[in-house]
């Protein structure tokens, strides 16, 4: 319940954070960022993930970050020299 | 056939009778189902960022009243079966088959509640805003396809999750699903839930008309 409102002011906090007018690139850092932390509370808790045998986390989250940079690395660089290339 | 070799073999974790990390074959299946998809939604969003990033003229077709405050009901409610589903598991593993099941129905409902809502905004974004998934009125057209193909497959998770809970609902209320099947079903309904924790800040919040 608690780790619920947690998840809810999370949620407040981005929608706040729509207000501010930052930046995409800032905005969509900050907002990666909060993501990941709600992402781990739900798996630890929700999905009881924080109970099982920590082995299971092992095997499974490093195999999947690791998927995900593999994806990145392919896009990321080029999205940041067009970044560079737009005109201000 | 009884020779030191073959009940070697018997014994070895390969043979059958071990459950890996100590949980049942049905639970473990869905872990690796979840970090498949998670990939197949990561692809997407990483797409779906990049497009974000590199168009100048991204369409931002969402003001905060009442775009954002209706994606932000739609998030709460979402969070909200999320948390039904945890009361069902729990009354699941009481062994309150009643319980189980209204929770479960609670939950369904959570997820047809925010079905419904998400294709009133489509309609709203197709037939009043000019979006489709190939073009913009005004901006990047790249939106339309982001868009409508993530939440799209978002929602088809949801509809399905939902179908699945009635399943499940249904079986465990006979008496034919033991608790853990219950748990497998909740593991399913969080990871859609997680997903949409990415979807909404990234597409709604990213895309903010000020």
């Amino acid at each position: 319940m608690v780790v619920w409102i947690g998840l809810v002011a999370i949620t407040g906090l981005e929608v706040f954070l729509a207000y501010m007018e930052l930046r995409p690139t800032v905005m969509l850092s900050v907002l990666v960022v909060l993501s990941v932390v709600k992402a781990g509370l739900i798996m630890s808790y929700f999905m009881h993930l924080k109970f099982e045998r920590f082995q299971l986390v092992l095997w499974l989250i490093p195999a999947t970050i690791f998927c995900i940079f593999m994806m990145l690395i392919i896009f990321f660089w080029d999205s940041l020299r067009l970044l560079q290339m737009r005109p201000q | 056939m009884h020779d030191t070799k073959t009940d070697a073999a018997l014994s070895s974790p390969w043979s059958g009778g071990t459950a890996p990390f100590a949980m049942g074959s049905k639970k473990l299946g869905m872990w690796l189902f979840i970090v498949s998809d998670t990939l197949t939604f990561s692809a997407l969003l990483i797409t779906y960022s990049y497009s974000r990033l590199a168009n100048p003229d991204w369409p931002r077709p969402f003001p905060i009243n009442p775009a954002i405050i209706f994606s932000t009901t739609m998030t709460v409610v979402l969070l909200a079966s999320s948390l039904t589903m945890v009361m069902a598991v729990m009354a699941a593993q009481r062994g309150d088959r009643k319980r189980t099941v209204l929770w479960m129905v609670a939950t369904m409902a959570g997820g047809l509640i925010f079905t419904g809502l998400h294709l009133r905004e489509w309609l709203n974004l197709i037939t009043k805003e000019g979006f489709t998934p190939w073009s913009s009125p005004e901006g990047s057209p790249l939106f339309g396809a982001t868009f409508f193909g993530i939440t799209g497959l978002h929602m088809t998770h949801v509809m399905i999750g939902v179908f699945y809970l009635g399943i499940v609902a249904t079986g465990f209320g006979r008496g034919k699903f033991s608790a853990e099947d219950v748990e497998v079903n909740g593991l399913y309904w969080h990871f859609v839930d997680l997903v949409w924790m990415f979807v909404f800040p990234m597409i709604y919040l990213m895309s903010v008309k000020y």
